[in-house]
């Protein structure tokens, strides 16, 4: 039976035990290789730890661990029989926003870690509003260290309110709690006996049963045009093909479409792959598009619906986050920007309000974005951009600015407003 | 209730597909950087795809250390020949030769491609290269970027890296940098040889489980062959192995197995409990931190 794929994206800091669960989902889905796993024995007896320390699977670098600094987002993978499982593992620390909108950036689940022993802190009320700004579809906080409660249900119950409570404020579309120990094992794999009042599923069969297909976007056809395959070769002379990814809706042979800009319609004649035409083309597929018509379409330009198609927007509202040391965002200064596959340049406009991740706070008085800073810009661009809001379509809601000078990628774009009320 | 889902190697073929487009697209002079090994004949079969039924529209490149298996230079030459694509060799054994490189006491050839690799990338204009690398391989893999960005000298700052956010990537460089580019970085070992199953592609026969003269140095099977010669006293045995890893033909080991079929390396794969570096390459055991220090040098 073929398997799906699952993207997760982890939030929390060492000290929640992300590392130790991270270790322990590996461990006990048997990801773990025998030689990787005698090497962290040997550094857990080295270091006179009474057990051996999963949180040791996912150490990092060298690099890092002689700076004691930790670089940005580790990818991790697991398998079971039901799916493939990606996981975006993000640390904690200084950089912690800009590393967490870049897993969270495609993520169907994002995993928030809590403390049992202390409830809903700051950090956990700003995972939970990056997960939601960053359109990530399904929440399932982790209640960690049961162990260290005495597994009581009144100390989950209790967390479980004040979360519920935060999330009514943000636009969560599914919100699940698991109370777990990541050290013993609770509630990660197995169901724990340590705590029979919960009758919700441990994580790792969450997780394999979460129902993901319906957050796709099937409704809007848009079908960034990536490369235009024209073959110089004598047997393919009049091949004409359009490549690439379907970003949401369904596309058929026969169906009519706009090009973008041009406004041209005309309809598809087929929809090819290397392993011959397909019937249907839906997201995250990689086709090429034959047109019935030969027009003029190249890459950036877009494939839509003629009754339903993206704005063409060149003053675009967006939630940034700004992601460079080194420069600051501030209206009057020009970027590079990257759309689906459309480059143009930027500028800022405006900036109408810094946000504070933390109490969701809008400060109308900023006048700049710092690293790791959220807000609200309004961009000119040198030409029209196909959009959907953010929160609709994360492929054409998002862009990325670029410094023209360093070519550093400096920010995140979510087009259209914040995923909760002002 | 699960229609229009991708099966999640599809999703992955799908997604390597896209890299490789939004490279060419955007890049002036990309290349491939082939060994011969299961990796970069899965990502010239997803190449193949991609631009289909047009040509490869990029060059690979093999960087030759001149201990290859012959089965490996065999197979190469075949997928040349069916796919047209052009084949550039940069030689260790000419850069030896030359000066540029010294052969290590040890017999290993491994860091010593490095410099020979950026000098022909250097010579040809490359301003990408893609890379077979996945991130299921070790740790310093598991932090790299799909699009990775190399300075003038090649190297790569794992501080330095550029966010990569949805599927945007950045490839913009100055003239003299680069990028290195990774289509598998989300692939498993696992998943390179179920779908080499899938797909039933070309690779050299050595992967394949059959009886070979063995000898046992250092608890690693090595068969015997043009490279790995008998010592005295050293008996070899006829044994069932295959390779997990294909690298230089004096220092690659087999591993004991009677998978001598797709399915049944898919299955073995999927219940092995070793890494594939750790337990076939001799090269890669000199320190936990070895592969960490050669990307930065600018290793595949």
């Amino acid at each position: 039976m073929a398997t799906d794929l699952l993207r997760f994206a982890t939030a929390g800091s060492v000290d929640d035990g992300k590392s130790t669960l991270i270790g322990r989902l590996l461990f006990d889905s048997k990801t773990i290789f025998s030689d990787q796993l005698e090497s962290v024995e040997r550094v857990s007896q080295s270091r006179g730890n009474d057990y051996t320390d999963l949180a040791l699977l996912t150490d990092g670098l060298r690099a890092e661990r002689e700076q004691g600094i930790t670089i940005d987002v580790a990818y991790r993978y697991f398998a079971t029989p039901r799916r493939k499982f990606i996981i975006a593992d993000t640390p904690g620390h200084i950089q912690y926003t800009r590393n967490m909108v870049t897993g969270a950036s495609t993520a169907d689940v994002a995993l928030i870690l809590v403390d049992a022993r202390k409830g809903v802190v700051e950090q956990s009320r700003r995972h939970m509003f990056l997960a939601t700004l960053l359109g990530v579809p399904h929440i399932v906080v982790c209640v960690n260290k049961m162990d260290l409660v005495d597994y009581r249900e009144d100390v989950f119950e209790q967390i479980r309110t004040e979360f519920t409570d935060f999330a009514s404020r943000l636009r969560v579309r599914d919100l699940s709690f698991i109370p777990i120990s990541a050290l013993n094992g609770d509630n990660v794999v197995d169901r724990s006996e340590n705590m029979p009042w919960f009758d919700g599923s441990p994580l790792l069969s969450h997780l394999e049963r979460l129902h993901v297909a319906s957050d796709r976007n099937l409704t809007d056809v848009r079908f960034p045009v990536q490369y235009v395959i024209r073959p110089q070769q004598h047997e393919h002379r009049d091949y004409r093909g359009y490549a690439g990814t379907v970003a949401s809706g369904v596309m058929r042979p026969g169906d009519p479409v706009v090009a973008l800009p041009s406004g041209l319609e005309t309809t598809i004649a087929g929809i090819d792959t290397a392993d011959g035409p397909v019937a249907e083309a839906y997201p995250p597929m990689s086709v090429t598009v034959r047109l019935t018509d030969d027009i003029d379409i190249s890459r950036g330009d877009m494939l839509a619906r003629p009754n339903n198609t993206p704005a063409a927007l060149q003053d675009v509202d967006a939630q940034v986050c700004w992601m460079d040391e080194t420069a600051t965002l501030m209206p009057g200064k020009k970027y590079a920007i990257k759309h689906t596959t459309r480059w143009a340049r930027a500028m800022v406009k405006d900036l109408s309000y810094r946000i504070d991740v933390n109490t969701l706070h809008r400060d109308e008085a900023a006048t700049e974005l710092g690293l790791n800073e959220i807000g609200r810009v309004r961009l000119r661009v040198t030409q029209p951009l196909f959009v959907d809001p953010y929160q609709q379509n994360r492929e054409t809601g998002s862009f990325i600015l670029v410094d023209e000078s360093t070519n550093k990628t400096v920010a995140a774009g979510m087009i259209g407003s914040l995923p909760h009320p002002a | 209730m699960n229609t229009h889902v991708l099966s999640q190697l599809r999703s992955l073929e799908a997604e390597s597909i896209h890299i490789f487009r939004e490279v060419v697209a955007e890049m002036q002079h990309p290349c491939l950087l082939f060994s011969g090994g299961k990796d970069s004949i899965t990502m010239l079969h997803l190449a193949e795809k991609a631009f289909a039924p047009a040509r490869i529209p990029f060059p690979i490149m093999h960087v030759d250390t001149g201990l290859n298996f012959p089965e490996v230079i065999a197979c190469r030459d075949r997928w040349v020949e069916r796919t047209g694509v052009q084949l550039v060799v940069a030689s260790v054994q000419d850069a030896i030769d030359r000066g540029l490189v010294t052969e290590p006491p040890n017999g290993s050839r491994n860091r010593i491609q490095t410099p020979v690799l950026l000098e022909a990338a250097e010579k040809n204009g490359f301003d990408a290269l893609f890379g077979g690398g996945r991130r299921d391989e070790e740790k310093a893999r598991a932090k790299e970027r799909v699009f990775s960005f190399r300075d003038d000298f090649g190297q790569w700052d794992p501080k330095n890296q550029r966010p990569e956010i949805w599927s945007l990537y950045n490839g913009r460089v100055h003239p003299g940098e680069s990028i290195r580019v990774f289509p598998l970085s989300n692939w498993t070992e696992l998943d390179i040889w179920s779908y080499i199953a899938e797909e039933d592609i070309d690779i050299p026969e050595l992967y394949l489980a059959a009886e070979r003269d063995v000898v046992e140095r250092d608890g690693m099977l090595f068969a015997v062959n043009d490279f790995i010669t008998l010592k005295d006293g050293e008996q070899p045995q006829r044994r069932s192995v295959r390779y997990r890893t294909l690298g230089d033909a004096n220092l690659t080991a087999a591993v004991e197995s009677t998978a001598s079929t797709f399915p049944a390396i898919v299955e073995e794969t999927a219940s092995v409990r070793i890494t594939e570096r750790g337990a076939t390459r001799g090269d890669d055991k000199v320190s936990e931190a070895a592969m960490e220090d050669r990307k930065r040098e600018g290793y595949f």
